[in-house]
Order: C-alpha cells, then sequence, then structure tokens
C-alpha cells in the first residue's frame, strides 16, 4: 500500500468519477424502464436499441439547455449550491471499498480510492454534509416553492439523522470496528451476515437512507404534486442535472454502505467465495428495492415524517443498539 | 500514500470535475435574459411579493434537540468499538448514560417538543 504513487492514486481517482457518473446514466435508464414496467408501459425505447442510448441524448440536451436564474436569486450561492451537492456526493464514496484487494501475483489491486482504519465516520461525516447543498439551492433561488422545498430537506435530515446514526451504531457494536473492511471480515469470521442478529438495525437503516436520499416517499424537499419541482425548481439545463447526479450518487453510497454493514458485503451467500460482483448485486437489489418503493408507496405527510422519525425509528434504534450490545457484551460474536 | 492522503487525492480531482461542469459548460451557450423568464415560477401567476426577509420554522425545537442528541449519540461510536474489551462494565456505563439520555428524551415527548407549535 506504501508503494502507491500520486499518479496511481489519480489514475485510480478518475476511474472511481468515471464509474460513478456511468453508473448513474445507465441506472437512471433502468429506473425509467423498471417504473415503466411497474406502471404497464415501456419506459423509454426510442433512443438506441430498448433505449440504451437515452442517458447520452439527456446529456447532450442537458448540457445544451439555457441557464436561467431567477432575478432576486443570490448569485453565488445559487451556482455554489448544485456544485456542492455534486461534490459531497462523489467525495463520499471515496472510501467504499467495492470488494477484497485483488491479487495479481506480486501486484495488489484493492479496490478502494482510500480504505482508512475509520472509513465509516469518514462516509457518515461527508454524507450529512448532502443537505446543505439542497437547502441552499432552495433558499438561494428566492422563489416560494424553493424555499419550502429546502426547509422540508433540513426538517428531513434532522429527523433521520440519528435514527441512521444509532442503525450505524449498532452495525459498529456488532463489528467491533469503525473499518468498512474490518465490518465484512467480523462477518466473514462469523460465517453470519450482520442482518441476521441486527435485522431492525437493517429496517431502520434501510428506510433511513431512503429518507436520506429524499427519495419517494420521503421526496418531500421536491414534491412535484405541491411544490412544483421543490427545491430545484429554478434550475436548469445542468445545474439541475448536477441535483438529479447528486441524488443518485448518494443512492450509490448508501446502497454500499448498507450492503457492508448489513449484507455481508462482497461475501458469497451459502459459502461461496467473496467476488466483487456479490456486492454489485446486493446494491443492484438494494437500489431496485429505492425504485420499487417508489413505484409502490404516496408521500408521506410533512408532519408526520418528522414525528415518525422521532417518535418511531429513534426509539427503536435505541431499543435496537441496548438489544444488540447486551448480546456482545455478554458474549455473542466474540 | 496513507489512506488520508489518497482520500484527499480524490476528494482533488472531484473538485476540479465539479469546477469543469460549474464554470466550463454555463460559458458554451448564449444566455438570453428576459423579464418574463428571471421572475420566479409562480404557476403562471405574476408575483405580487416576494419570498420576504423572516419565514417561521415550524421545527426549530426539533432542529435543536437534533443538534443535542446528534453530539450525545457521538459517544456510543468508541464505546461501540471497545466494547469486547470492556464487557459487562461498559455496559454498565453506558447503560447510565443511556437512562440519563431516555429521561430527557421522553421528557421532551411529554412537553410536546416533537411536535409542530
Amino acid at each position: 500500500m506504501s508503494g502507491m504513487s500520486l499518479g496511481y492514486v489519480l489514475v485510480r481517482s478518475v476511474i472511481l468519477v468515471l464509474l460513478l457518473m456511468g453508473a448513474f446514466a445507465y441506472f437512471m435508464v433502468l429506473e425509467r424502464k423498471v417504473l415503466g414496467y411497474f406502471q404497464l408501459r415501456w419506459g423509454p425505447v426510442r433512443v438506441g436499441p430498448w433505449g440504451l442510448l437515452q442517458p447520452i441524448a439527456d446529456a447532450l440536451k442537458m448540457v445544451a439547455k439555457e441557464d436561467t436564474q431567477p432575478l432576486g436569486a443570490d448569485g453565488l450561492i445559487f451556482v455554489a449550491a448544485p456544485a456542492l451537492a455534486l461534490f459531497v456526493a462523489l467525495a463520499a464514496f471515496a472510501v467504499i471499498p467495492l470488494g477484497p484487494t485483488l491479487h495479481f501475483g506480486h501486484l495488489a489491486l484493492p479496490l478502494s480510492v482510500a480504505n482508512p482504519p475509520s472509513g465509516l465516520l469518514f462516509v457518515l461525516a461527508i454524507l450529512s454534509l448532502g443537505v446543505y447543498g439542497v437547502s441552499m439551492g432552495g433558499w438561494a433561488s428566492q422563489s416560494k416553492y424553493a424555499l419550502l422545498g429546502g426547509l422540508r430537506a433540513a426538517a428531513q435530515m434532522v429527523s433521520y439523522e440519528l435514527a441512521l446514526g444509532l442503525s450505524v451504531i449498532s452495525a459498529v457494536v456488532l463489528a467491533g470496528t469503525l473499518s468498512l473492511t474490518g465490518m465484512v471480515r467480523a462477518q466473514a469470521v462469523h460465517g453470519l451476515w450482520a442482518m441476521v442478529p441486527n435485522i431492525l438495525g437493517f429496517v431502520i437503516f434501510v428506510i433511513c437512507s431512503v429518507a436520506e436520499t429524499n427519495r419517494a416517499p420521503f421526496d418531500l424537499a421536491e414534491a412535484e404534486g405541491e411544490l412544483v419541482a421543490g427545491f430545484h425548481t429554478e434550475y436548469s439545463g445542468f445545474r439541475f442535472a448536477n441535483f438529479v447526479m447528486a441524488e443518485y450518487i448518494n443512492m450509490f453510497t448508501l446502497s454500499a454502505l448498507g450492503s457492508i454493514l448489513f449484507l455481508g458485503g462482497w461475501l458469497g451467500p451459502f459459502g461461496l467465495p467473496s467476488s466483487a460482483w456479490w456486492l454489485v448485486l446486493k446494491m443492484a437489489l438494494y437500489l431496485f428495492f429505492f425504485i420499487w418503493l417508489r413505484a409502490t408507496f404516496p408521500r408521506i405527510r410533512y408532519d408526520r415524517l418528522m414525528s415518525f422519525g422521532w417518535k418511531v425509528l429513534v426509539p427503536l434504534g435505541f431499543l435496537n443498539l441496548v438489544w444488540i450490545s447486551a448480546f456482545v457484551a455478554l458474549g455473542g460474536w466474540h | 500514500m496513507p489512506p488520508y492522503q489518497a482520500a484527499a487525492v480524490y476528494l482533488g480531482v472531484v473538485a476540479v470535475v465539479v469546477l469543469a461542469i460549474t464554470g466550463g459548460i454555463g460559458r458554451l451557450r448564449s444566455r438570453q435574459r428576459t423579464g418574463a423568464k428571471q421572475a420566479p415560477y409562480e404557476c403562471g401567476v405574476s408575483t405580487d411579493a416576494g419570498v420576504g426577509p423572516r419565514f417561521p420554522v415550524r421545527f426549530y425545537l426539533v432542529a435543536m434537540l437534533f443538534v443535542i442528541l446528534d453530539v450525545e449519540a457521538i459517544a456510543f461510536y468508541p464505546w461501540g468499538v471497545r466494547l469486547r474489551a470492556l464487557g459487562g462494565v461498559g455496559l454498565e456505563d453506558m447503560a447510565i448514560f443511556a437512562v440519563v439520555l431516555a429521561i430527557g428524551y421522553a421528557y421532551v415527548w411529554k412537553k410536546g417538543g416533537l411536535d409542530w407549535r
């Protein structure tokens, strides 16, 4: 590891950024396809075979659109907000390992840009900055809908971040480490995915990850039925695209985190050999679940969303933490 | 290269990409600024009043509670990592802390601090 030169790290960083953006482009197609099938229609089919060239058409359109800005908007913050949202989303993925270190003879190829011993804290710290981009964008637009959307994003963050933290702490207690590779190693040692003793923590994590990424049924920050488009009402072209990209890359980060913390990461089920493809498969199922939720549930009312976070998820998270820490302190998973 | 330096290099790459998108693409095409286009969107009705400098935030109390509880939750991370070594004593100590926290939480709930007002 110490032999990694600057150039090597640079190349790997560029590859990761391209990978995330490519995954975003094709996940968009997948989502539109899946939503289409849920609603008994075809989804995109016109651009390329089976609609597969749709992201190229979308990207061209986004780049070609005029960049509008409302008259009363706070110029600097208006421009900075989508950039910040995208920066934070991409940055959070820095420490996520996508698989076990590959070995080619002497050559070791770790599947992460960086793998610090407390990677989990890094991800959580960066993820919680995500709300700034959204609420700054909503505020800077100086439009009523956008402002309401930005405020709702903040309300959602204060309601779900704590429950998310509690479920992550239960995973930390169970594995006894803050390292993401360590998390998977702990699950490998015990031959059991952390989801099995910690099922409640997993459920809380899934609900909070939907809320954290502002996805339906918790998509109150954009709520197209009541707030036009919420915080990005006044954004057009590539600035709007930045917000969308940030939302989807945050989904990738949270699905990777959920798969590593609770679903055994790159460990295969039924004792099958571990491989990065297992993690990709688990993330894909996790992301499919996001789309499934969006196709199934209506949006929750704003005040109910807050009281659900505070009066249901937080107490449940605490109870789960009590159970998991008693389990560990009294000799489980030693 | 130590992991945090590698992460910093990655953050640098991300910053360059984001700045290129923000600064570069915006200059690619012409802008035509007209009055109606620059007005904030109001579903076709012309704007009579702006957003205004002050507005009530109904969840301010919840937001403050969030800051307090989230800071307290930080204490759980190092404890969680070391719980195996601490054993039953660690469990007792954290139980005392958690009970204090739970009393505060129950008080806030009973007083209606988690409701909208």
